[in-house]
Order: C-alpha cells, then structure tokens, then sequence
C-alpha cells in the first residue's frame, strides 16, 4: 500500500539524464529510452509522460489527466501512481 | 516466424586494449588496429544500425578509448539517432577528452570494475596503475553527473567482496550495477578453474543480489548474470538468436553475439561486404537458429521452449560438441553430464594457479 516511492500531489517529477522519450521510426509509436534499456510505451504511458516536463506537479498531472480523458481523478491517481512508482524503482524518474 | 527489427548493436570497435583481463569475452584470436574499420564505415554503419530498427548502440572494444576518433564515432552515432552508451574500463579518458564525448552526445558510461581494491583489481586486469585510473575518472562521471552502470565481473577470486562491490557502486553514484558473474567463452576458458565460482558462493551471491535488490530499490537497480553452470535450466542467450541483438566486430563482421564464431560451420559475413539489413534478415548465419523450429528433442516438447530458445548455442558447441543441440547446462539436456563433470574437475583444479591473461598475437 505505502511504497516509499509513491508520489505526494507536490511532487514533481522528471525524468533524469540519460532518461528520454523517443519515436520509434521502424516500428511506430513511442519507447522511453534510459540505459541499456528501450521499453515501448502504451499510449497511456505517452500521454503521462508528455506531461512530465519537470514543472508539473504529480497532482496537476492527475487532474490535467482527468479532464482530458474525462475520467474519475482517484482511478487517473492511481493508475499513474502506479506507473510513475515502477519508473522510480528503475530509476527511470525522478523528483525534481 | 517473422523476424523483429533488431533493438540493441554493440559495436567492438576495437581488440585493443590495455588491460588484459582473463575473462575477455573477445575471441582468443585478436585483430590488430591495421584491420579495423575507419570512422566513416563506423558511422556508415550506426546510421544503417539506425535505419535497421537499432535504439541502443553499445561502444565496446577491447578499451574503444583506444580509438582516437571515439568521439567522432559518439558523434556519428548521437547523429544517426542512437541512445549511445560508452563501455569502458575509464583507462584512456581524460577530463578534456569526456568534455568532447559529452557535447557529441553520449548518453551513458558503463564502466567496468575488475575488483575493488587496487591489488585485486590490478592483478585481474592485468594493468598495474589501473584501480587508480579507474576511480579518477569515476569521481569525474560522477562530478558532472553522466549516468553510470557500474559493471562488476565478478568470479571465484572476487565473489566474496560482493558487498563492498554494491557500497562502491553507490558511493560511485552509479545508477546500475551489473553483476556480471564471469561466462565461459574464448580467455575466460583458459583461466576456468581460477575464475568458476564455487557452489557456496554462486548460492550467496544470488541471495546478496536479491537482498540488496529491495533494499536499494529506487536507489540503484541491478542487473544480474549468474553463474549458469550450477544452474538448472540456460540463459537465453541474447534473448534468442537473431533476435534482439547483433554484435559488430573491429574489422566489421557481423555476429549474432559476441563469441558466435566460435561456431565452426557459420560463415559471417562483413558489412563492408552486405548491407547490415541484408545480414540481419538474410544471412545464413543469422538464420541459422532463429525462433525455435529447429530445437532438437527434449526442447521442443519442453515448456520453457519460449523462455530460453534451448539456451547459449557457443556453449551447446563447445560442451556439447554440436552447435544445434540443448544447452548442455540444461537438466534435461542428454549431455547434462558433461557440465557435473566439469564442475568436479575445477573442484579439483588449482584455482590459485596463476592467470593466461589475454594478449594480441
């Protein structure tokens, strides 16, 4: 329940040198490339990312992402809890 | 089968190096620096990688410091679109020249640590002077802040300083730390009863890995490579042949990994001959163990055919004999024995004889 590395609304997180999104020109879409790693995002991973810009807070984040999608803000919350805590874990975020 | 675009080049731009370490994993028949490809048909050759579906370019050698247009080939390949990551044992870097390898863009240092200690260190590579060397230009990664995997090979004469192997990872401020326990291909073989764990340490190092993998979680991951002639089921070698990955050697041959050509019957094939497209899709070689229709017996009715594709083709060769047959290290494979044998041999081997280091010529 309580990960350490989940995100408070103040949070803001970013993604850390040698951390980057990218297209994928061969194989379409997007992938976060980081060290020794290219993992392909999903467009709901996209549409988090993007909005990780270092100056957005988590909270701004979820409620951007809310009113987009037109979708609960605690299901947002937790979704992008729970992608941005597996991203901390990898070292592939982190708080600015 | 349809074959994938692949994802990861590592590029051998060089044999040379100067340590000498007895596990090289560069084939014992070293190429000097007259064979070697020149800048422009490294840089040809990212930007066909790029145009392959390539996203990962590894700069490896021997030392790819000892190229003196590194970084020229970091800037070709920053250019030609790839995430470029230098692996590198630190001897050869300067300040002034990590200046330039910044602004051409590199994006990642992997650098490796023969021990952790200067005895220790240098008496594995070989280099007197090099431990030294080494932490100078670590305290410089880390001083301007360039994301570091620190890549420990680790190994009988090392194993038992694990835990102040991961202290020094993160005093080091590295983001990764790859324990890489020593495979046995090319150098590595000659030097197996000095460098093949022991059974007590294979156990401990995998319960130190996943001990310390949740404590530091958030902090430093991990990568790790065990030691797979105690274990009971193969690594998937390069995550199935021809699949993920191609590996390019100093003179531009193309291999399917690193120690491939230690497969007798394959020809391969160079891309100042063939574009790299035209091997990757359709060499011999490159299709010669792809996907799993061509697994022999107790792999093709196994479940973890999907896993781990039968295991390492050069270490089915070289144990087994025969390229195409189950990775002997697998339980259910028929030459299982071979490995047990082994095991007992270097038991009984002197693992405090001293090293054949690698050496060119």
């Amino acid at each position: 329940m309580n990960d350490p590395l989940n995100l408070v609304d103040t949070d803001v997180p970013r993604l850390p040198r040698g951390v980057r999104l990218t297209p994928d020109r061969t194989r379409g879409g997007t992938v976060l490339l980081a060290p020794e790693k290219a993992v392909r995002l999903d467009d709901i991973g996209v549409a988090i990312l993007t909005r990780v810009d270092g100056v957005a807070s988590f909270g701004a984040i979820v409620s951007g992402l809310a009113a987009d999608y037109n979708a609960p803000v605690d299901q947002i919350r937790s979704d992008v809890q729970r992608f941005l805590t597996s991203l901390r874990g990898r070292i592939y975020l982190e708080l600015a | 089968m349809t074959t994938p675009p692949p994802i990861a080049m590592l590029a051998e731009l060089t044999h040379r190096c100067p340590l000498s370490c007895p596990y090289c994993s560069n084939p014992l028949e070293l190429l000097g620096k007259a064979g070697e490809l020149s800048t422009d048909q490294w840089a040809d050759t990212f930007r066909q990688a790029a145009d392959l579906g390539v996203l990962q370019l590894h700069l490896s050698g021997g030392e790819p410091a000892s190229r003196p247009d590194l970084v020229e080939l970091v800037q070709a390949a920053h250019d030609a679109g790839l995430y470029t990551n230098l692996i590198t044992s630190g001897v050869g870097l300067t300040p002034r020249r990590m200046d330039a390898l910044e602004s051409a863009g590199m994006d990642h240092i992997q650098l490796s640590l023969q021990g952790t200690n200067a005895p220790l260190a240098d008496r594995i590579g070989g280099y007197k002077g090099g431990f030294d060397r080494k932490m100078l230009i670590a305290a410089e990664i880390k001083k301007r802040g360039i994301p570091l995997t620190l890549n420990a090979v680790m190994h009988r004469q090392n194993l038992d300083d694990l835990d102040r192997t991961i202290e020094m990872a993160i005093e080091l401020g590295a983001r990764r730390l790859e324990v890489a326990c020593v495979q046995f291909h090319g150098w590595a073989i000659k030097n197996r009863a000095q460098l093949l764990p022991t059974r007590e340490q294979t156990e401990a190092v995998k319960r130190t890995v996943a001990a310390a993998r949740t404590r530091l979680r958030g902090v430093m991951a991990f990568d790790f490579v065990p030691p797979d002639y105690y274990a009971d089921y193969p690594k998937a070698c390069m995550g199935g042949w021809g699949s993920a990955g191609l590996n390019v050697i100093p003179d531009g041959t193309v291999l399917p990994c690193h120690a491939a050509e230690s497969i007798p019957h394959l020809t391969f094939e160079k891309v100042t001959e063939r574009s790299l497209r035209d091997i990757w899709y359709d060499s011999a070689a490159f299709n010669a163990y792809r996907g799993t229709d061509w697994l022999p017996d107790p792999c093709q009715t196994c479940e973890r055919k999907d896993l781990d594709f039968g295991g390492c083709r050069c270490q089915a060769m070289m144990l087994a004999g025969d390229a195409g047959a189950t990775d002997p290290v697998c339980v259910k494979s028929p030459h299982h024995d071979k490995v047990a044998a082994l095991l007992d041999e270097v038991d009984a081997a002197d693992a405090d004889a001293p090293f054949t280091y690698r050496k060119i010529g």
